[in-house]
């Protein structure tokens, strides 16, 4: 009862959810965009400058915490989406918003086709819609250029969205465990129902680059075109080991974000509760995962999502939460830190541990964290730190660890059930109207069940004549009089137990 | 009514005698949504054939099999099997086949077993290729099966969810027909049957979208064995025609994508 109490305290409290800020850096190295609750945040590299976005797609601005960022493969166009229900495409040159879409539920992953044809975008119910970009390629269907339903998981939150190196699968993955590599048809507008490899991996936050799989919990190495499990490394354990025993709260150890190198030989993970970056190499050709490095940071940044673009050795992490509570000032906290040499080759060969860029050697120096955090002094507010640290806790843990309940509870919950409030009670009253005929306390003595569905007693006589016995009887209540005759009428003849009986229908109300 | 021969009741039911299903009676339905608190196989290697069809796996040979071939696998999946009629009709019709029926209500799962047990037990050598599990198979279809792993699939009358707030429950949809096609081999065919118009239209429209289905002609259907037992072998099937009620068909085979 009292776990229960807390339980629901909790629920109640954590009721402002918190969106964990979200990094995405251009594959080119031209520009990086942090998302924190509803704002998007853009550095342009090259110019050296903070990006204002423009928007002439007619749409709105994100009222809600984005979930999703994502840059294309070439770099040219970039999507956000969120809790808005709105999918916003950009073009990444001018930093103008091209399209706005419109979805009929809270968007939780967002992707771009490789060429950029085609942008997806995953609800949580599960379906996966596509939305064609530019003039509609040459394709003569019918299209007004809303999206189309092109697939969807069955009835659960898409965690991850991905369009493979070659852009001739799709990937996805949900909260209940399943990874899907669906084959994309050249007329994606008609749906997309060739799935190549379904998996359900235990549990899942998938992310594909390198014909490589990721999940929860353990990161696992999956080969999508055959299906099969190359590795698993179970940095779960790893990091137990790394940490004091008193820090590791076991529920508290999932994978955040991965991100591997282009090339794939490298993989950075960031774990909730882990202060850094865990790196992994990645063997391709001996299928073999193992764990190289962790790079730890300060102990108050625990990096909630990780990006890498192709061309610059930089891994961008960012840690950060919308909708703090007792945030006083309107300013949207993240922090944002950078490792460098992000190859392997620097990083296998010896025992060179990369540090974490300090504040001072950031590219672009302040400007950029002024524009990408914020404030240059987030790092000195040690409270904010801690309380966002606090609420991506919470926050990190509900969304990607599905809620259990425990046995107790789920009995709990069904006691309070309605249809069983009338069982229980209609059950109790056929119980009495027994008793008053058998002479029984209504107690426990009379082996009486009532069914709901087929409004029928089951009545043990066995437990009456041969205590012990297993065989059941069911009457209906009218019939229940007639079947206690019955027991009367049986016992006289063939027991030669004394049990007094006095039928008296008088007394049934 | 109270009756019935005080030997035979039990849930148990003894050596080769049939269960009987007033002892294993369950709600009539059960949610697909919920999460689900049985073991489920984490992929299809962990599913344990041996504890299904014993004698084409004697215990103890297993390891040295596992590298054969010609291990067989599960052919044949009654999605949603009730009580099992089709499963025990289809058994005799394929002596050969490993099939298994999916069922998700616990009690009714339960009776399946016991019938199963106590049909070999009185028939030696017969009804060894057919068991039950206790599965959502909207959900773990994959967990059980390898692509292109089977060549039956059966959802005799489903539940109709007619509200459209519930046709997400439907165990035929456009989502799950991908799941379904993963499984199935090309050529693989799939009987729905239901007594629901509604229904009936529904699953039709829903495989005839699909573009990895199409059709199969009605005079092949009509010489398929298996379709006069779709009707006749399960007990929803009885029901329906002592009621005179009409049953609504679909059969659909499993093709190559074409684009």
């Amino acid at each position: 009862m009292e776990d229960a109490a807390v339980e629901e305290a909790e629920v109640s409290g954590g009721a402002a959810e918190f969106a964990p800020a979200l990094v995405a850096a251009h594959p080119l190295g031209r520009s990086v965009a942090v998302a924190v609750g509803p704002e998007l945040r853009v550095f342009d590299l090259k110019a050296s400058s903070a990006v204002s976005l423009s928007d002439n797609s007619g749409g709105g601005s994100h009222s809600d915490a984005i979930r999703a960022i994502s840059f294309s493969a070439n770099g040219a166009l970039f999507a956000s989406a969120g809790d808005d229900k709105l999918v916003k495409v950009w073009k990444t040159d001018s930093w103008c918003c091209i399209r706005t879409i419109t979805s009929e539920k809270r968007v939780s992953a967002v992707a771009i086709s490789n060429d950029g044809t085609y942008v997806t975008f995953a609800d949580k119910f599960g379906v996966i819609w596509l939305v064609t970009m530019g003039e509609s390629g040459g394709e003569q269907e019918p299209t007004d250029n809303k999206p189309v339903s092109i697939f969807g998981h069955y009835c659960s939150i898409i965690t991850s969205m991905k369009f493979s190196p070659d852009g001739r699968f799709i990937a996805t993955a949900d909260r209940d465990f399943k990874i899907r590599i669906t084959s994309l048809p050249k007329k994606p507008l008609r749906g997309a129902h060739e799935i190549q490899t379904l998996y359900r991996a235990l549990p899942s936050h998938a992310f594909q680059k390198v014909r490589a799989f990721f999940c929860l919990e353990a990161v696992r190495l999956w080969d999508y075109i055959n299906g099969c499990l190359l590795d698993t490394c179970q940095v779960r354990d790893k990091v137990g080991e790394l940490l004091e025993p008193n820090e590791t709260e076991d529920n508290n150890l999932s994978v955040a974000d991965i991100c591997p190198t282009n090339d794939g030989l490298l993989v950075a993970v960031a774990i909730q509760s882990l202060n850094g970056v865990m790196l992994l190499a990645c063997d391709l050709i001996a299928k073999k995962l193992s764990f190289l490095k962790v790079v730890t940071t300060e102990k108050c940044y625990i990096p909630t999502s990780l990006s890498s673009s192709f061309s610059a050795d930089l891994l961008w992490t960012v840690m950060g939460a919308s909708n703090m509570p007792n945030q006083a000032t309107s300013q949207l906290c993240t922090r944002l830190k950078i490792i460098p040499h992000f190859k392997k080759d620097p990083l296998a060969g010896c025992d060179h541990v990369p540090t974490v860029l300090e504040d001072s050697e950031v590219p672009h120096g302040e400007k950029l964290l002024l524009a990408l955090q914020g404030s240059l002094d987030i790092a000195k507010q040690e409270e904010v730190l801690a309380s966002v640290l606090a609420a991506l806790k919470v926050s990190m843990h509900k969304m990607l660890v599905k809620k259990h309940y425990s046995e107790e509870r789920r009995e709990q919950r069904k006691r309070g059930r309605n249809d069983k409030k009338i069982k229980n009670r209609n059950a109790r009253r056929g119980i009495f109207a027994a008793s008053a005929i058998t002479g029984l306390s209504p107690a426990s003595d009379l082996p009486v069940e009532f069914h709901r569905k087929t409004m029928q007693f089951e009545l043990d006589l066995d437990e009456i004549l041969f205590p012990g016995s297993k065989n059941r009887y069911r009457c209906c209540l009218l019939s229940l009089l007639s079947a206690l005759l019955l027991v009367s009428s049986l016992m006289r003849k063939g027991n030669d137990r004394e049990l007094e009986f006095i039928p008296n229908p008088g007394e049934d109300g | 009514m109270a009756s019935g021969d005080g030997a035979n009741g039990g849930g148990g039911g003894g050596q080769g005698k049939l269960p009987r299903k007033r002892f294993y009676r369950a709600r009539a339905h059960s949610n697909p949504l919920s999460d689900s608190h049985f073991p489920i196989p984490i992929s299809p290697d962990e599913v344990d054939l041996s504890q299904h069809y014993p004698r084409y796996f004697p215990s103890g040979e297993g390891e040295a099999r596992q590298g054969d071939a010609a291990v067989p696998r599960i052919r044949f999946a009654d999605v949603g099997c009730g009580f099992g009629g089709l499963l025990v009709g289809l058994s005799t019709l394929f002596p050969d086949t490993l099939m298994i029926g999916m069922e998700l209500r616990d009690k009714v799962t339960e009776y399946v077993k016991e019938r199963i047990l106590a049909l070999r037990a009185s028939n030696p050598g017969k009804y060894d290729n057919i068991s039950v599990v206790r599965t959502n198979s909207m959900k773990y279809i994959p967990n059980y099966f390898r692509k292109a792993q089977l060549s039956k699939m059966f959802f005799l009358f489903p539940d109709p969810h007619f509200k459209e707030k519930n046709h997400r429950r439907r165990v035929i949809s456009m989502q799950l027909l991908d799941e379904y096609a993963y499984v199935m081999e090309v050529g693989g065919i799939i009987y729905t049957i239901t007594d629901v118009e509604e229904l009936g239209e529904w699953m039709r429209s829903c495989l005839e979208k699909h573009p990895l289905f199409e059709a199969i002609p009605e005079e092949e259907t009509k010489a398929d064995p298996v379709v006069k037992l779709l009707s006749t072998a399960t007990e929803e099937g009885q029901k329906v025609a002592r009621n005179g009620g009409q049953t609504f068909q679909a059969i659909f085979r499993r093709i190559s994508l074409q684009e």
